[in-house]
């Protein structure tokens, strides 16, 4: 049955105009206003989004045995020569309409949220049409059909983050936070731009349906062409992947997202946590068939370095004090899980598990990560502090976040039957089969990950109990409703699914069913409880064994808390080097040997006529003597020669 | 009279009404009248021309005129227009307008210094109508000239040293460019017979090689000093940050396009042999250019050299662009010209609204000017994210338009370049978001500037207009885009590819 889902085209196009409204009159009006229309909008957002997902699946279906590729709005948007061509359009297939699900359900709460949270703050207005402008972008650039079309959301999404991570504008840590932010992503993004040159060149198309298609010229395209040992299209991939290796926050341009904390909290698990960090796995789950089949070695990039930051950032996490930043970097921890999923993956209904794990990972973690920063932004709220120094026994003021992130802790840290052990499972599964090396890493990283969460949720929620200036309190309804909702999800996105998600996403568009792999899950079972027992013991009564082991581990304590210090790397790059050794001297360049030169001449010529000015004095004595001597010469040398 | 006249007889006849005027008041209204039927005129003139093509007009140049001027060296008043010029009479309407609202506080000797800025834009308006080298270069010099004046008499700082340096370095490129132009004439008919300054005469006469080896280099050097070519862009910084804010909208806005579109009409369209064989050159400094310029304004202080630089390395893409002999390269090249145009008249006039206020341009000694200004500081927020290239501003298309262009060019020596070029965005990230952070973010550093008030309504009429024309040209491009490429087809079928 076909189906027209050009309606689709209003879920951008409302929260577009609900942007508009607000940050040209929002200011104006009463603020309750522009937080209306906002969630209003979102929420019809997230209405046709469930209705498409379900027109999708269930009522169109599958055609000969897998989902269709649909193209339900296409125009031409701009036309850089006859077959370059830049379309705004809106690809409906599983992985975008799950996104559209995903982002319309976790924005919208977010919106539902922060009517509580951000109660009595002067922007507002401002802060609801910022998320607007976010909820746009972010949908325009998964439904996007064409990869320059993804590349304009793309870099709309990151100044929405830049003005969301800023939004306190005026503390100085928000400005500089928001600036790294955005610079080292547009930094990445430069790679993204010169990979998809690479690709128009080699290619000579921009769209998705032409650069996806398994069976299509593209696939051998490029591979003739050779720089350095490794095709372009190899080349062009991992510029790519950089570009996502930047949004999603990859080592090592890792360093912006602990930072971008210093936007309002609900923001953090808007788009730090649920939505725009994975923008960088759909992009290379979007171009999967690219990655796999015409640059395999690109593809393996992408392994190495989500597994590599997937281990790195749990490690970090461990020591971090700052409740958000433990979960920035649990964030950037389990995006490399994503990653590593998609880059060990194969192609095809069974073989392509990794695509599916990736994507059932995104879905999984986008509820439990909101729901975890959620539940952090009510503690933040109640206690006035991020520091989980600070916190301690607050399970007896605040019993809904406590039930709730702990629901949210349990999921992340792999514990059926919560969604996170899944979609985990599923993504340890497609490493068992294709690489044990980063199979082990991941296992040990999902220890780490069960440790350095339950640290955090034993500090807050157990521990010694702190005398707190104003007693905590549980937050209102429209902080706890979310929480509510999205506890629900965490817990039913994966066993809801359970044998189900094969059935909706795969890398070929075939559904397929997916097991339980029991050897497997029971490891990783037995790791996470080995790192929650440790939790326990350190952190569940109070106790002084975890200052001890920091001081006995020294200088590897302090490295970890530090960060392993690349902040100081890449402030010494930038202000050392870029700043001082290339910025400021061309500066002085320009200013003294290029314009010196300039002056220069003119001094010449001003020294030149000033030296000759003399001799057109206005004395008429000065003028007669010389005419007098020149008449007198020329006589001469005439004479000279007329007698000759 | 033809539609293409009136461009030029309206601002006269303000110039002359202006000079009946009695006071201040009068003149500004005056001002504001003549260009808003300017303004209307300009518009009306993209609609004729789209419908006049619309109509299966596919003469190279439309409504075209020739009246004899000088007959002796058959020079004419020839006019004529093509999407590219029609584009950017357009732009130049738009900034003429924003400018004279934005120099709406002009009190001293308003008079002569409305009359001197419309006799700017008088010069301007020829130079794109005129299609005979020798007219076009008339109003070139119209152009220049009243930049002294401006300059010398109503900016700031070390007004007089900047105007002089200034004209001095633009009249040394407009003798160089003088040559080259006599050059064109004086081969304009191998075979002997009557010679022509008539563009379109000139495109059919391949000019020796020998003497485009000579010409062309004077030709794009002369155009390019006015385009800010690297090394010859010094005079940019001091002449903006000392020109009045209306002066500096039109010079950036505009002036500083008269030598895009003359290198890519007159250099490169009318001598592409040499210009391919010299192109190497030229896109070593435009490349360079691009990045230096970049890199120089991110240790600057004063908003006015900030935008200066960042000027130098956006108009250098616009000459790298034109070297590229790719139809979507120099479309990107044009589109540039037009983005550029819009948005630097608008950081100036913010920049000039801001000084008006706090009486210094050095971004550290201001700070959290978002909470005082809330618009004024918006919309220089905007401008800044128009300026480093994001999507839904002008400056987005015109930039992805030149490297997408570029980069299919078939030596790799070219497309490396590309990267170079555009990898400068990174570096306008970086210089753009600090001007930004130190001066509207942040706590607000001086007390005095807490009771500042906010963009007035005439200060709004150029905002608004200025952001509206960023916005419409970045969200929906295609006609714009189009209609330059269909005028760029003729040009480049004259070319043979090397």
């Amino acid at each position: 049955m076909t189906m027209d889902f050009q309606y689709t085209i209003l879920i951008p196009i409302l929260l577009f105009f609900s942007f508009v409204y607000n940050i040209l009159w929002g200011r104006t009006r009463s603020p309750k206003i522009a937080g209306l229309i906002s969630t209003t909008t979102i929420l019809i957002a997230a209405v046709l989004s469930y209705y498409t997902a379900y027109q999708y699946f269930f009522n169109v279906g599958l055609v000969n045995g897998s989902y269709e590729k649909i193209i339900a709005f296409k125009m031409v948007w701009l036309h850089f020569s006859d077959t370059l061509v830049v379309d705004m359009g809106i690809l409906l297939d599983p992985i975008s309409i799950m996104m559209l699900v995903v982002v319309t359900t976790i924005s919208s709460m977010v919106h539902i949220y922060s009517f509580g949270y951000m109660h009595g703050d002067d922007g507002f207005a401002r802060f609801y049409a910022f998320l607007s402008l976010f909820s746009f972008s972010m949908l325009g650039l998964v439904v996007s059909s064409n990869i320059f079309q993804m590349y304009i959301f793309w870099e709309l999404v990151g100044v929405s983050s830049f003005l969301l991570i800023g939004y306190y504008y005026q503390k100085p840590s928000a400005v500089a936070a928001a600036k790294k932010a955005f610079i080292v992503t547009r930094f990445a993004d430069l790679g993204f731009l010169v990979g998809i040159l690479l690709i128009s060149y080699v290619t000579g198309s921009l769209d998705f349906a032409v650069l996806t298609d398994p069976n299509g010229p593209v696939m051998l395209q490029g591979a003739s062409l050779g720089f350095m040992g490794l095709s372009v299209m190899t080349w062009a991939l991992i510029l790519i992947f950089i570009g996502g290796a930047g949004k999603s926050a990859m080592f090592p341009f890792h360093i912006w997202l602990p930072d971008a904390m210093e936007g309002p909290t609900p923001v953090s698990a808007l788009i730090h946590a649920a939505t725009m960090v994975v923008a960088g796995v759909y992009l290379v789950a979007r171009l999967f068939p690219l990655f796999h089949i015409a640059a395999p070695n690109a593809q393996y990039v992408v392994l190495a370095v989500g597994g590599f930051t997937s281990l790195f950032a749990a490690v970090i996490a461990i020591t971090q004090i700052d409740i958000k930043r433990v979960l920035a970097f649990s964030t950037l921890s389990q995006l490399g899980y994503m990653m590593a999923a998609l880059g060990a993956s194969g192609y095809g209904a069974e073989e392509g598990i990794g695509y599916t794990a990736s994507m059932w990972h995104l879905f999984t973690h986008a509820m439990f990560k909101a729901l975890l920063f959620l539940g952090a932004g009510s503690i933040i709220h109640a206690v006035h502090s991020n520091n989980m120094t600070d916190m301690g026994g607050l399970r007896k003021y605040m019993p809904i976040t406590h039930i709730t992130f702990l629901i949210g802790t349990l999921a992340i840290a792999g514990i059926p039957p919560f969604a996170g052990f899944f979609s985990k499972d599923e993504i340890l599964v497609a490493l068992h089969q294709s690489s044990h090396f980063w199979y082990w890493v991941e296992v040990i990283t999902a220890g780490l990950t069960a440790f350095y969460m339950f640290r955090l949720y034993f500090n807050v929620f157990w521990g010694e109990n702190r005398h707190y200036h104003h007693k905590p309190h549980e937050s209102s309804l429209s902080m706890t409703f979310p929480l509510m909702f999205l506890a629900f999800m965490a817990i039913v996105s994966g066993g809801f699914f359970m044998f189900d998600f094969g059935a909706f996403i795969s890398s070929n568009l075939v559904p397929y069913d997916i097991h339980i792999h029991w050897d497997i899950a029971g490891l990783s079972i037995f790791v996470a409880l080995i790192g929650i027992s440790l939790a326990a013991m350190l952190y569940l009564k109070p106790s002084g064994i975890s200052t001890k082991m920091a001081t006995a581990l020294g200088p590897v304590y302090k490295a970890t808390y530090n960060k392993f210090y690349f902040d100081e790397i890449y402030l010494f790059v930038t202000h050392k080097i870029i700043f001082n050794l290339i910025a400021r001297p061309s500066a002085w360049f320009d200013r003294h040997v290029v314009d010196g030169f300039m002056n220069m001449l003119a001094w010449i010529t001003n020294f030149v006529s000033g030296s000759i000015k003399g001799l057109q004095s206005g004395q008429l004595q000065h003028y007669a003597m010389s005419f007098v001597s020149g008449a007198v010469a020329l006589a001469l040398f005439f004479l000279y020669f007329m007698t000759r | 009279m033809d539609i293409l006249s009136l461009l030029i007889v309206v601002p006269v006849l303000t110039i002359l009404a202006i000079a009946f005027t009695k006071n201040y008041k009068q003149v500004r209204v005056i001002a504001a009248i003549g260009t808003g039927i300017q303004l209307f005129q300009s518009f009306n003139l993209v609609w004729q021309y789209l419908q006049e093509r619309a109509a299966g007009n596919t003469a190279i140049m439309v409504f075209t005129k020739s009246y004899i001027w000088f007959e002796k060296f058959n020079i004419k008043y020839d006019i004529g227009v093509d999407g590219i010029s029609v584009a950017l009479i357009a732009l130049t309407g738009i900034i003429v307008t924003a400018g004279v609202y934005a120099s709406w506080g002009v009190k001293e000797q308003a008079k002569e210094f409305f009359i001197w800025l419309l006799l700017l834009a008088t010069g301007v308006f020829g130079f794109f109508i005129a299609i005979d080298l020798f007219t076009m270069f008339v109003f070139y010099e119209i152009a220049v000239i009243p930049m002294y004046l401006l300059i010398g008499v109503w900016g700031s700082g070390k007004k007089e040293y900047s105007a002089m340096k200034l004209t001095l370095m633009l009249m040394g490129a407009s003798a160089i460019l003088l040559v080259a132009i006599i050059g064109l004439y004086i081969y304009s008919n191998p075979q002997g017979g009557p010679l022509t300054w008539n563009i379109l005469e000139l495109a059919n006469v391949t000019m020796p090689i020998e003497m485009q080896r000579i010409f062309f280099p004077m030709a794009f050097v002369g155009f390019g000093a006015l385009g800010a070519l690297f090394p010859f862009h010094t005079w940019s910084p001091d002449g903006h940050a000392s020109a009045p804010t209306a002066v500096s909208m039109l010079h950036a806005g505009v002036l500083m396009k008269l030598g895009g579109y003359g290198a890519l009409r007159i250099a490169v369209g009318l001598m592409p042999e040499a210009a391919q064989e010299q192109a190497w050159f030229f896109m070593i400094l435009t490349a360079f250019g691009a990045v230096y310029g970049a890199f120089g304004a991110i240790m600057q202080t004063d908003l006015k050299y900030i935008n200066a630089y960042s000027s130098v390395s956006h108009l250098a893409m616009i000459l790298f662009a034109i070297l590229m002999f790719n139809a979507t390269a120099m479309n990107g090249a044009v589109l540039q010209m037009i983005s550029h145009g819009f948005i630097t008249a608008l950081f100036f006039s913010l920049i000039g609204m801001i000084y008006g206020r706090t009486h210094t341009r050095d971004i550290y000694k201001m700070g959290g000017l978002m909470k005082v200004m809330p618009i004024l500081a918006g919309t220089y927020m905007v401008a800044s994210f128009a300026s480093l290239g994001l999507p839904g501003f002008s400056a987005f298309v015109a930039e992805m338009t030149i490297f997408v262009g570029a980069f299919q060019h078939p030596d790799l020596f070219h497309r490396v370049a590309t990267i170079l070029v555009a990898s400068s965005i990174v570096v306008t990230a970086v210089y753009i978001l600090r001007a930004a952070g130190i001066l509207l973010m942040g706590p607000i550093k001086n007390d005095e500037f807490k009771s500042l008030g906010d963009a007035l309504w005439y200060e709004k009429v150029t905002l608004i207009v200025l952001i509206g024309s960023i916005t419409v040209m970045g969200m929906a491009p295609l006609w714009l885009s189009d209609m330059i490429m269909k005028s760029l087809t003729p040009m480049l079928q004259g070319f043979v590819t090397l």
